[in-house]
Order: structure tokens, then C-alpha cells, then sequence
């Protein structure tokens, strides 16, 4: 489950309470290489559908890819 | 099964209202429809009452014989349904089977919400719990941010653009404006629309729905016994309730809500009526985006060709088929747990004629649909009149 392609994606500029802090953030649903979707966050570079990525952090139960 | 008909409605004011509880909007809507239905608390046999999360919000639970006490009614059978956005629908699609099955005749139901004693983030956050919180909801979903990766995809796939959202929340508004009853009585331009501020890109403010505090109920029995109540019995001609993943990623293709199809199929064939009868509809507008799936999905264009049906003008409030001529959640306002209810309570009042400055033109045979979470729950009501 390291590589994907973006399905879909989004900016989140207003928050949950709990994550106020790290807006404005992207987060993608991921068409796993390996099968199956996947809703994470992006890191670094923002991602548009269609781009390759690649998992590089499990923090705190959430994944984080990046453009390949 | 019995044929049932809705024989009183009822609906608060939808809006931002400080000095109002939970309790009290939901007795003021409730006193309203047994008014309206001419039906003493005494005759009531059960009560159904849609809400999505009044525990988080106002800190009240068993809140279904914590309403209907204040109404006068004890001894009944009184339970809360959340279904997340589609309570209300729910609610009623659940007192309408009880009706139908002949277990009970006369049959009170409500929706509520009281939403704006919470900050915004704290709104975001509870309304977050209507989704997969150990999937989505942690990596840091909101409402919005579900919509928009659909709007995102909808637009990939099938060329829908910003405008095309825009449009469903200029015609919404322009409707709004003439409701009493509405949450923003405010016109607003497509420049406006597409110059709010953004929420979780592409949505702006102008394409989610508003926070609000309001109540709405019916009062629903058998038919053959419809007269006692009213001279203007709606018909519940066809009702569905279907279900699907509640995580936006386990779903197939993300721009179809295919429970809302599924639900619409079931309800059309019950009515024995086909998409293309229906002459108006109110449909689940949680966000612009929602509106244009919601119609392809009932079948009132083909798949991909929403955003070109509202841009075009086709379903304005003179047009062929209007949507959400009462201002829809857009400009009305959503107060969650109520919308389903009040949806039928909006069909209701345009098929009695009653619609006022909205009355539509065709009115005769009605749609509502409403949708929980990011399309897990979707209940679809076919109304008509005698």
C-alpha cells in the first residue's frame, strides 16, 4: 500500500476543532497500487487527480503521501 | 398495506434563534401540526422523532419522551431515529411503515436540531461523526471536505464547473428570499456565489448549506380515515429508505449516491409513477454539488448532466421541473435532525396549494429526498394529491 494515484482531493480550509491548527491542508482518496481506497493527507506538493504518489509517514494513525 | 396520507404539518422558522432550546422548537412545531390537523394530543399513538445529535449538542438524550411529554403525550410509543442528515426522513419513512402495516393510525412525527449554541469548528467537528471517524474523520475529513472530493471528481469525470455549483446556489437563494420561513431571505448574484470564501476547495461558503435551530412535523394516518383531519390529505404515494457505505473511499464511484438511486427506483415503483411525472421536487442540498448529483441520481437528467440542468435555468421556480423551490438547506437552513421532516412539510404545503408567493404552477405530484452523511442513508418520498 506505498504507491497510488490520486482519485480525489480536496483543500480543507475550515476545520474540526481538533485539527485548526493544521489548516489549510490536503487530503486525498488514494487508488492503492496494491487495491483498494484510501483517505489520507498529502504532504509537500500539492496533488491533483490523476498524479502518482507515494506513502512516506504513518503518524498518529494517519497516512501521508506524496507526489512521486 | 394501508394507503397513508399526511393530514397535518407543521414547521418552526429555521435560523440562528439564542434564546430557543432543543425542546421548545421541537414543541413549537409539534403544537403547530396537531393544529393544523385539527388532532388532540389524547388521539396520538405514537410519536417518531428524527435528530441527529442532540446529545452532543445540547448535552439531552432520550430526548424522543423528553419532547413529547412538554406535547401533552405520555404512554405512547416515543423514539428518536438518527440516520445522520436523514433523520427526519427516516423517521418518517419508519412511522409511515408502522401506519401502513396497520399497527397504528394516527402517528405524530418530528425533526429537530439546535445547532448554533456550539462554535463552528465544534459544529464541524460533531457533524465530522456522521462519517467513518476511524478512517476519513482521522485523517482529518470534514462535511465539507467529503462534498468537495465529490464536486472534485464530478467535475473530472463529467466537466461540471464552479459555475454550474454556483448556479443551484443563486437559484436557491433567489427562492429563499421569498420563504418566511427561511434561515437567509437574501438574493445573491453568481459573482457572489463564486467569490465566497473558501472551505474546503472547490467549495466556497455560497455552496454548503447553513447552520441553523429549527423543528418541523407531520401528523400521518390512513388514508380512509384522512377526512376527519383535513379537507387537503397529501398522499404518500411511494417511500424508500436504502443504505451504502458510510465511507466516501469503500464506495465505488464517488459521484453517484446510489442509495438515492436505489431509493428513488423503489419509491417511483410503488407509486407506479416514473422520473419524468415528477413535477417538482426538494431535494438534499446539504452542498451545491449535492443538488446536481441528487437530480441525475432521481433521474431527471443522465448521469454527468446536473451542473448544465441547474445552469440552464430548467429547474428555477417557473421552470419545467423546479428544485427546491422553497430555498432548499442552501438558504433555508439545515438544521439537521428537522430537514427531513420539513421537506415534507414544504412538498405538503404546494401539492394543498398553500406555497403562497412559491406556489408552483404543476403541483399535483412531489418529490422529497433526503441524505445522511456523505450518502449512507438516503430516504425518497413520491406525495401527491387526491
Amino acid at each position: 500500500m506505498s504507491t497510488g494515484v490520486i482519485y480525489t482531493e480536496t483543500v480543507v480550509h475550515a476545520a474540526p476543532a481538533e485539527f485548526v491548527a493544521d489548516a489549510p491542508y490536503q487530503m486525498a482518496i488514494v487508488s492503492l497500487d496494491s487495491g483498494g481506497r484510501l483517505t489520507a493527507r498529502i504532504k509537500g506538493e500539492r496533488v491533483k487527480i490523476g498524479d502518482k504518489v507515494e506513502l512516506v509517514e504513518t503518524r498518529e494513525g494517519v497516512e501521508y503521501f506524496t507526489k512521486k | 398495506m394501508r394507503p397513508v396520507a399526511v393530514v397535518g404539518i407543521g414547521k418552526t422558522a429555521f435560523g440562528a434563534f439564542p434564546d430557543r432550546t432543543l425542546r421548545s422548537l421541537a414543541v413549537e412545531a409539534g403544537e403547530k401540526c396537531m393544529a393544523d390537523a385539527d388532532v388532540s394530543p389524547s388521539q396520538i399513538e405514537a410519536f417518531y422523532l428524527g435528530n441527529f445529535a442532540g446529545p452532543s449538542f445540547v448535552g439531552q438524550n432520550h430526548l424522543a419522551p423528553y419532547i413529547a411529554g412538554s406535547l401533552g403525550l405520555t404512554g405512547v410509543p416515543c423514539t428518536r431515529f438518527e440516520a445522520a442528515c436523514a433523520s427526519g426522513g427516516s423517521a418518517f419513512f419508519h412511522a409511515v411503515s408502522s401506519v401502513a402495516a396497520g399497527l397504528s393510525d394516527i402517528v405524530l412525527v418530528a425533526g429537530v436540531e439546535k445547532m448554533t449554541s456550539r462554535s463552528t469548528p465544534e459544529v464541524t467537528e460533531i457533524l465530522a461523526g456522521a462519517g467513518d471517524m476511524a478512517g476519513e474523520g482521522r485523517a482529518g475529513a470534514t462535511f465539507p471536505a467529503l462534498f468537495a472530493m465529490i464536486a472534485r471528481r464530478h467535475m473530472h469525470q463529467y466537466g461540471t464547473t464552479r459555475e454550474h455549483l454556483a448556479a443551484v446556489a443563486v437559484k436557491n437563494h433567489a427562492n429563499g428570499a421569498k420563504n418566511p420561513l427561511a434561515h437567509m431571505r437574501k438574493v445573491i448574484t453568481m459573482e457572489q456565489a463564486l467569490g465566497g470564501k473558501m472551505i474546503a476547495e472547490p467549495l466556497t461558503v455560497f455552496d454548503c448549506s447553513l447552520i441553523s435551530d429549527g423543528a418541523a412535523a407531520v401528523v400521518i394516518a390512513p388514508l380512509e380515515r384522512a377526512s376527519e383531519f383535513t379537507d387537503r390529505p397529501v398522499r404518500i404515494l411511494g417511500i424508500a429508505q436504502t443504505s451504502d457505505y458510510v465511507a466516501l473511499d469503500a464506495k465505488a464511484d464517488i459521484t453517484t449516491f446510489w442509495a438515492v438511486h436505489e431509493a428513488a427506483e423503489k419509491a417511483y415503483k410503488m407509486a407506479h409513477v416514473s422520473a419524468r411525472d415528477i413535477e417538482f421536487a426538494e431535494v438534499h442540498d446539504c452542498f451545491t454539488i449535492a443538488e446536481i448529483v441528487a437530480t441525475e441520481d432521481l433521474g431527471f437528467v443522465k448521469k454527468g448532466e446536473g451542473g448544465w440542468y441547474v445552469l440552464e435555468g430548467r429547474t428555477c421556480l417557473r421552470a419545467e421541473r423546479p428544485i427546491n423551490a422553497s430555498g432548499g438547506l442552501k438558504a433555508k437552513g439545515h438544521p439537521v435532525g428537522a430537514t427531513g421532516v420539513g421537506q415534507i412539510c414544504d412538498v405538503a404545503l404546494q401539492i394543498r396549494g398553500q406555497a403562497g408567493e412559491l406556489q408552483l404552477n404543476r403541483h399535483s405530484l412531489g418529490l422529497a429526498q433526503n441524505l445522511g452523511g456523505s450518502g449512507a442513508t438516503a430516504v425518497v418520498t413520491v406525495l401527491g394529491g387526491m
